[in-house]
């Protein structure tokens, strides 16, 4: 039997009710990319991570997991799950995560903050204190905690002084630039993407020469609800890399099924493969902007193709 | 033989915001659905513009199977809010 619904989402939605995000992991896990990095607390403007980069092996290895529950007996002991979960954190038994995994999407997001300071931007981490931004339960339509934990986002970066926002991936764009000011009366942060950021601090040098060719996959969330389908474009080609477009791109990109991942695990499978198989048409060499897109594709890609995080591209020239 | 709750709409909730009746069931939406969900949006809106709420909830799988990509979005000539009005469908299931 498939996974039950109203169970899987009752416990990702207990999760950021009782814990404070879908999918709990420690604060030093959390917090582990900035180590070295003498990022400044706080300030007016912060890099928020939204934890997403650091959910995504937990997210992977939670996604075995269910794929083993999925369409077997085991799918009956969901909802003593949930019970037992309001109590222990069960998540905590059921992810665990691949070191190698953990040290490539941390890696990640130290590229994009030398990425940022390269460019001349000032900001500071808010480091234990950053929450989850709740996008999940959000798309899952669990609007009651999810306007709970929004206005709880928020007071945290109002106590802050916070005032500007540069995000790292697409939801947590979406999360804090859209979806949040329709709940919160007066609210007043400025947020971009730091793709955004970087592009408009591009200097007008034109594309650098040389490099490889790269197929490009759109994340819906940037492309559709965000608008965001030019900067990384920019960036790309300022890097050196000769962006190629895929047969559905830009505007009209094609999921990579990861949004389905939490609940019916082989259906998002499967339509990554439908777009692993478009992308290879064009390139054996991908670059994605989002880390479900990423995980996802890569998953139904295997060996067979090379895909990687645009934040991997662009740091190639960054000094470490 | 479908038995019919007239006030399903607002009991759905949101029913403002819900523009299911600017569709003028042109298909594309079931066209270019990356999962090819025929059935959504444009079936599963008339069931509850039409009040007909057991269709709605016996298809609950299909609500939560939607990637809210905005694929169909994108391409509606009457411009529904698809994505919003799944989403709402979404709450009303998990309410109940």
């Amino acid at each position: 039997m498939p996974l039950p619904t109203g169970d899987t989402i009752g416990i990702l939605a207990d999760n950021l009710r009782l814990r404070k995000s879908v999918l709990p992991i420690p604060a030093g896990v959390a917090t582990r990319w900035s180590r070295g990095l003498n990022l400044p607390r706080g300030g007016e403007t912060v890099l928020y991570t939204g934890m997403m980069y650091q959910l995504i092996p937990y997210i992977a290895a939670m996604s075995k997991a269910q794929g083993k529950v999925e369409d077997s007996p085991l799918a009956n002991f969901v909802r003593l799950g949930r019970m037992i979960n309001k109590v222990v954190n069960i998540s905590g038994f059921m992810a665990r995560p691949a070191r190698d995994m953990q040290v490539r999407y941390d890696g990640m997001l130290v590229g994009i903050a030398r990425l940022l300071e390269q460019a001349g931007v000032e900001f500071g981490y808010l480091y234990e204190e950053e929450l989850y931004s709740g996008a999940l339960v959000y798309d899952l339509g669990v609007d009651d905690v999810f306007a709970q934990h929004a206005r709880e986002v928020y007071q945290t970066f109002r106590k802050k002084g916070v005032k500007n926002v540069i995000t790292v991936d697409p939801h947590t764009t979406n999360m804090l630039r859209s979806v949040y000011p329709q709940l919160i009366e007066g609210y007043d942060l400025q947020v971009r993407s730091y793709l955004e950021v970087l592009a408009e601090r591009l200097p007008a040098t034109g594309p650098a020469p040389g490099g490889a060719d790269v197929v490009i996959h759109d994340s819906c969330v940037y492309a559709r609800y965000e608008n965001i389908i030019e900067p990384q474009r920019k960036l790309l080609a300022a890097a050196g890399i000769k962006v190629k477009e895929p047969r559905d791109s830009g505007k009209f990109t094609l999921c990579c099924g990861g949004p389905a991942e939490s609940l019916f695990p082989k259906k998002a499978l499967e339509r990554a493969a439908i777009r692993v198989a478009q992308l290879q048409a064009v390139s054996r060499q991908g670059v994605t902007m989002c880390p479900i897109c990423l995980v996802n594709l890569q998953k139904a890609a295997g060996p067979d193709m090379n895909l990687r995080d645009i934040s991997e591209y662009l740091t190639q020239g960054v000094r470490p | 033989m479908v038995q019919v709750n007239p006030g399903f709409i607002d009991q759905v909730g949101q029913a403002k915001t819900f523009n299911a009746a600017a569709c003028m069931n042109c298909g594309v939406c079931s066209a270019v659905c990356p999962m090819g969900i025929e059935l959504l949006p444009r079936k599963l809106f008339r069931y509850v513009l039409l009040g007909v709420e057991d269709k709605v909830r016996e298809n609950s799988a299909t609500i939560y199977s939607c990637l809210l990509c905005k694929m169909c979005e994108v391409n509606c000539p009457a411009g529904v809010h698809i994505a919003e009005n799944v989403r709402t469908l979404r709450y009303y299931l998990y309410k109940k």
